[in-house]
C-alpha cells in the first residue's frame, strides 16, 4: 500500500436487487473485503434503494433472496452505509421502510441505513481512492 | 500510475471487455502499470479456451491470455466461475482462479480500479 495510508473504497449500488446478479454479487465482494485494512462505505442509490426495501420475498421468483444477508455488512463492521434521499423519494420510499441492518451493541437500538443528500454523497466520493459500482 | 482493471460483462455480448482491453492497452503504452485484472460476474466467461469466434473477428480469450504472458495478473474470481461452470480446465494459459481478496488487494494497492460494465 502507498504511504501506509488506509484506503478509502466506497461501493455503491445503484440497480434493483432482483431481476440480475449485479447486487447479490457486489454484496459478496463488501463482505469479502470488509475482512482487510480498508475504509469501507457504501452508498445505495437510483434502483439500487430497491435493496433497502424492508420486507423483500424473492420465494415467487425463485431466487434465493438476500435481503437478510445485509445485517451481515454490519457485524462485519462495515458501519458507513448510506442512502440516497431523492432516489428513495423518486421511488415513493421513505426511511421508515427500510431495513434494520443491525442493532447498536450498547443501546439495542435498530441500525438502519443513513439517510443523505446528494451532496453529501458527492463529498464522500471526492473523498475516494477507489469506487466500485454495483 | 498503478491501475487496476474490474471487468463485470461476458465477451461478445457487450463492450465492456473490448473497452476495459483498448483501456488496457493505452495505459500500458502511456507506461503506466496494471497491477492486475479480475473478471466478475458474467466477466468470467472472457477467458474460456473453448471460445472459438469466427477468423475474421477478434478473438477475447486469446487477447488476456497474451497480456497474462506479459506479466500482467489476471485473476478470474471462483464464486462467480463456479457459478457459471467456468473451472481450471477451460482457462486460457496465464489466467488463475481465485477469489474476492485478490480483487480487495487490487483495490488496495492500486491508484486507482476502473470497472467496466452496467
Amino acid at each position: 500500500m502507498s504511504g501506509g495510508e488506509v484506503k478509502k473504497i466506497m461501493f455503491t449500488v445503484r440497480k434493483a436487487p432482483h431481476g440480475s446478479i449485479y447486487v447479490y454479487e457486489g454484496l459478496e465482494v463488501k463482505l469479502i473485503m470488509a475482512a482487510y485494512d480498508a475504509d469501507i462505505s457504501v452508498v445505495f442509490m437510483d434502483d439500487g434503494v430497491f435493496a433497502l426495501k424492508e420486507g423483500q420475498n424473492t420465494k415467487e421468483l425463485g431466487i434465493k433472496g438476500f435481503a437478510a444477508t445485509y445485517g451481515a455488512m454490519v457485524d462485519y463492521e462495515i458501519s458507513k452505509i448510506y442512502v440516497d434521499r431523492q432516489s428513495m423519494e423518486e421511488r415513493g420510499m421513505s426511511e421508515d421502510d427500510l431495513l434494520v441492518i443491525g442493532e447498536d451493541e450498547d443501546t439495542e437500538e435498530p441500525i438502519k441505513p443513513q439517510v443523505v443528500d446528494a451532496a453529501e454523497i458527492a463529498a464522500m466520493m471526492a473523498e475516494q481512492h477507489n469506487i466500485l459500482v454495483f | 500510475m498503478k491501475l487496476a482493471v474490474l471487468i463485470y460483462e461476458g465477451p461478445y455480448n457487450h463492450e465492456a471487455s473490448d473497452s476495459a482491453y483498448n483501456f488496457i492497452q493505452a495505459a500500458l503504452a502511456r507506461g503506466h502499470e496494471i497491477r492486475g485484472i479480475f473478471f466478475y460476474h458474467d466477466g468470467v466467461y472472457n477467458v474460456t479456451k473453448l471460445m472459438e469466434p469466427p477468423q475474421d473477428d477478434r478473438h477475447i480469450a486469446k487477447r488476456w491470455s497474451e497480456l497474462g504472458a506479459k506479466g500482467i495478473d489476471i485473476v478470474v474470481c471462483i464464486a462467480a466461475a463456479k457459478r457459471r461452470g467456468i473451472v481450471d480446465d477451460v482457462l486460457v494459459p496465464n489466467v488463475r482462479i481465485s477469489g474476492l481478496g485478490q480483487l480487495t488487494m487490487m483495490a488496495i494497492e492500486a491508484d486507482r480500479l476502473v470497472a467496466f460494465g452496467d
